[in-house]
C-alpha cells in the first residue's frame, strides 16, 4: 500500500512521555489521546497534523513506559507510518500489535527532514523522499510478525487463529 | 552449541531444545501482570478474543499508578480493575492497602522466582531478572492477548554480557552500578537486546541492589536483564516462594554480543542529569547545585534497604529548609518494617513527609508534581522531560545515599559532604 505524506520530524530518544504525557492517561479514548499527542516538545503538532502525514524521528523512537497509549495517540493523529532510525522495543512490538506500521531504516533517515514528501509502500519497505529525490529501504518485518501487521494487529491474528483451529 | 540464560528460558517455554538469538518463538507464560494504567485498556480487547482468562492463579493486578485515586478518573480506571478481578476471579489481586508498588510486591510475596517467564504491562517488569527468571514488559494488546491465551510472542535477543569484578565498596548502592553502565553502554546500547550479569562481583550485589539493576535494564534499552541465582538469591526466596522453581545457569560456550566490564572497587556516587537516564556524572564533579525536592521510593529505589541507607544519613540532620523530601515506602511490608525499625520517626523527625506506597511522583501522577523550574533528585528510574510535571522542571536520578544527603544539603551532595 503505497502512502503520501509529509514528514514532522523529531529527533532521538523521544520517549513515550512526551508522546503522551501520564497526566493524560486516564482515558484510552484514542481521539482525547491524540489531542495531547507530542504536546511537551512540540505544540503545534496536535493542532496542525493532517491525516496522511508522517512522522519521522531519530534513535530509540519510542523509549520509555509501556504505555501503548504512545502509538494509539499517534495512529488516532492520522499518522498512517512512522519511520526511525530505531525503535525503543516495547514501543515496536505495541505498534505492530495495533496495525501501526513501524519502519526502520538506520542513518538513512538524516536524509529526511522535517516538510519533505515522502511517498512509503508499507509492504514493501520503499519510502521515496520526493523532495530530494532519494531512496531508501526499511527492514523488512521477521516471520509471524508480518503475519500480525497483514491481520491488522495481534487481536484480528489470534482471532483468526483461534476461527481455524 | 551453548545458550545463555534468556535462551534457556525462553526455550523451555516454547517446548523446544534449542533457541538462537533472532529467532521468533511463542511462548507460554508462568505469570502475567498489570496495574491501572494498563489494565483497564487491555480488558476491552480482551473481550473482543472472548472467553475465560487462561488461569486466574498466574495473573497480577496491582493499582498502584494513581492511587489511593486521586480524582475521579482514576477512581475509574481501579474501578475496571477491581470489577474485572471479581468477575475472572484473579486471586493475585493487591487492593490499597494490601499491597504496594508492583514490581516491589512481587518478589517480596514469591510471586516470581527463579526460571520463570513473566510479562507485564509495564515497562519495569523487567526487575524480576534479578531473581533469575526471564520477565519483560509489553503493552496493552500483547497483556489482552496472554490474558485470554497465556501465550505471548518474542524474538530471542542477542545477549550482553556485564562482567561485574570487585566487591561493591561501602556507600555505594545498585543504583551507582547500573547509573554507570547506561552511561558506558547508552540508553539504547541494549536495544532488543539482554543484559545478562556475571563475574564475582555479582555475589558482593544485595538482592535489594540486583532488584534496581534488572529495574533499570529498560532504562538501557534492555528487553531484560538477568542474574544469576547464587546464595544471596537463595536467602532471599527462602520463605517467600512456595512452588517449584528451576535454577538456570547459562552454558560455558554460550553466545554473547558483546561484553561489558565494570569494576565495583571503583564505582563512586553518581547521579544522572535531565532528560536522559545516561547523562550520569560523579556527584564529586558537578559543583553546587541547588534542589527544591527530594523523592527516596519507587519500584526501582523504595525497598527496605533503601530505607536503612536513607534512615542512616538523615538520622539526627534536617531536610533543608528550602527542600521538600518526600520518602514513600515501596510496599505495606516495607512501611511496617521501617516503622518498626524507627526509620519513619527518623523520617519525620527530620523534616520528610512519609506517603502510604504509590507510584506518584515517580511518574508525575500525584504526591509531588513539579512546578516549572524546579529540581528533583529522585531515586526513581526517569528523567525525561516532564516526567514528575511541568515541562520545564528537571529530575536528577539517584542512589537513596544521594537522595538523602541531597535532602539535608539542599543541593546535590553525598553523605561525605556532610562530614
Ligand atoms: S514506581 Fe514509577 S517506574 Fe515503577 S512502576 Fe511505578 S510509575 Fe512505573
Amino acid at each position: 500500500m503505497a502512502l503520501t505524506g509529509k514528514v514532522w520530524r523529531y529527533g532521538d530518544n523521544i520517549d513515550t512521555d512526551v508522546i503522551i504525557p501520564a497526566r493524560y492517561l486516564m482515558s484510552f479514548d484514542p481521539q482525547e489521546l491524540a489531542s495531547h499527542c507530542m504536546v511537551d516538545i512540540d505544540k503545534s503538532f496536535a493542532k496542525n497534523v493532517q491525516k496522511g502525514d508522517i512522522i519521522v524521528g531519530g534513535k530509540n523512537f519510542g523509549c520509555g513506559s509501556s504505555r501503548e497509549h504512545a502509538p494509539v495517540a499517534i495512529k488516532a493523529s492520522g499518522i498512517p507510518v512512522v519511520i526511525a532510525a530505531s525503535f525503543a522495543r516495547i514501543f515496536y512490538r505495541n505498534g505492530i500489535n495495533i496495525g501501526l506500521p513501524l519502519l526502520e531504516i538506520g542513518k538513512d533517515v538524516e536524509k529526511i527532514s522535517a516538510g519533505d514528501k515522502l511517498s512509503v509502500d508499507t509492504a514493501t519497505g520503499e519510502i521515496k523522499n520526493i523532495t530530494t529525490g532519494d531512496v531508501f529501504h526499511a527492514h523488512p518485518l521477521p516471520g509471524f510478525v508480518e503475519d500480525i501487521a497483514k491481520a491488522g494487529g495481534l487481536i484480528n491474528y489470534i482471532k483468526e487463529k483461534r476461527k481455524n483451529a | 552449541m551453548g545458550m545463555n540464560m534468556t535462551e534457556k528460558i525462553l526455550a523451555t517455554h516454547a517446548g523446544l531444545k534449542e533457541v538462537a538469538a533472532g529467532q521468533l518463538v511463542t511462548c507460554k507464560l508462568d505469570m502475567v501482570l498489570a496495574n491501572d494504567v494498563t489494565a483497564p485498556p487491555s480488558f476491552k480487547e480482551f473481550e473482543k478474543i472472548g472467553g475465560p482468562v487462561f488461569d486466574n492463579t498466574k495473573i497480577v493486578l496491582v493499582p498502584d499508578h494513581f492511587t489511593p485515586n486521586k480524582d475521579i478518573k482514576s477512581a475509574g480506571l481501579s474501578k475496571a480493575v477491581r470489577d474485572f478481578v471479581n468477575k475472572h476471579n484473579i486471586i493475585n489481586y493487591f487492593e490499597v492497602g494490601r499491597g504496594g508498588i508492583e514490581h516491589v510486591i512481587l518478589p517480596e510475596k514469591g510471586i516470581v522466582a527463579p526460571g520463570m517467564l513473566t510479562i507485564g504491562a509495564d515497562s519495569h517488569t523487567c526487575t524480576y531478572g534479578a531473581l533469575g527468571g526471564f520477565s519483560t514488559g509489553v503493552g496493552t494488546t500483547d497483556l489482552a492477548v496472554a490474558l485470554a491465551t497465556g501465550e505471548a510472542w518474542f524474538k530471542v535477543p542477542e545477549a550482553i554480557k556485564v562482567k561485574l569484578t570487585g566487591t561493591k565498596p561501602a556507600g555505594i548502592t545498585g543504583k551507582d552500578v547500573m547509573l554507570t553502565l547506561i552511561d558506558m553502554i547508552g540508553v539504547d546500547g541494549a536495544l532488543y537486546k539482554t543484559l545478562e550479569f556475571s563475574g564475582e562481583g555479582v555475589h558482593s550485589l544485595s538482592m535489594d541492589d540486583r532488584l534496581t539493576i534488572a529495574n533499570m535494564a529498560i532504562e538501557a534499552g534492555g528487553k531484560n536483564g538477568i542474574f544469576p541465582v547464587d546464595e544471596v538469591t537463595l536467602a532471599y526466596i527462602k520463605n517467600r516462594v512456595k512452588k517449584p522453581y528451576t535454577i538456570i545457569e547459562s552454558d560455558a560456550d554460550a553466545k554473547y554480543c558483546r561484553t561489558v566490564t565494570i569494576n565495583l572497587n571503583e564505582l563512586v556516587p553518581v547521579v544522572a542529569f535531565p532528560h536522559l537516564p545516561g547523562n550520569t556524572k560523579k556527584v564529586d564533579e558537578i559543583g553546587d547545585i541547588k534542589i527544591d525536592q527530594v523523592v527516596i521510593g519507587s519500584c526501582t529505589n523504595g525497598r527496605i534497604e533503601d530505607m536503612r541507607i536513607a534512615a542512616q544519613i538523615l538520622k539526627g540532620h534536617t531536610v533543608h529548609k528550602d527542600v521538600r523530601c518526600i520518602v514513600i515506602p515501596g510496599s505495606q511490608q516495607v512501611y511496617k518494617e521501617s516503622i518498626k525499625k524507627g526509620y519513619i520517626d527518623i523520617f519525620i523527625d527530620a523534616g520528610a513527609a512519609v506517603s502510604t506506597p504509590t507510584c506518584g511522583p515517580c511518574l508525575g501522577a500525584h504526591m509531588g508534581i513539579l512546578a516549572a523550574g524546579e529540581r528533583c533528585v529522585s531515586t526513581t528510574n526517569r528523567n525525561f522531560r516532564g516526567r514528575m510535571g511541568h515541562v520545564d522542571s528537571e529530575v536528577y536520578l539517584a542512589g537513596p545515599q544521594v537522595a538523602a544527603a541531597s535532602a539535608i544539603l539542599g543541593k546535590i551532595a553525598q553523605p561525605k559532604d556532610l562530614q
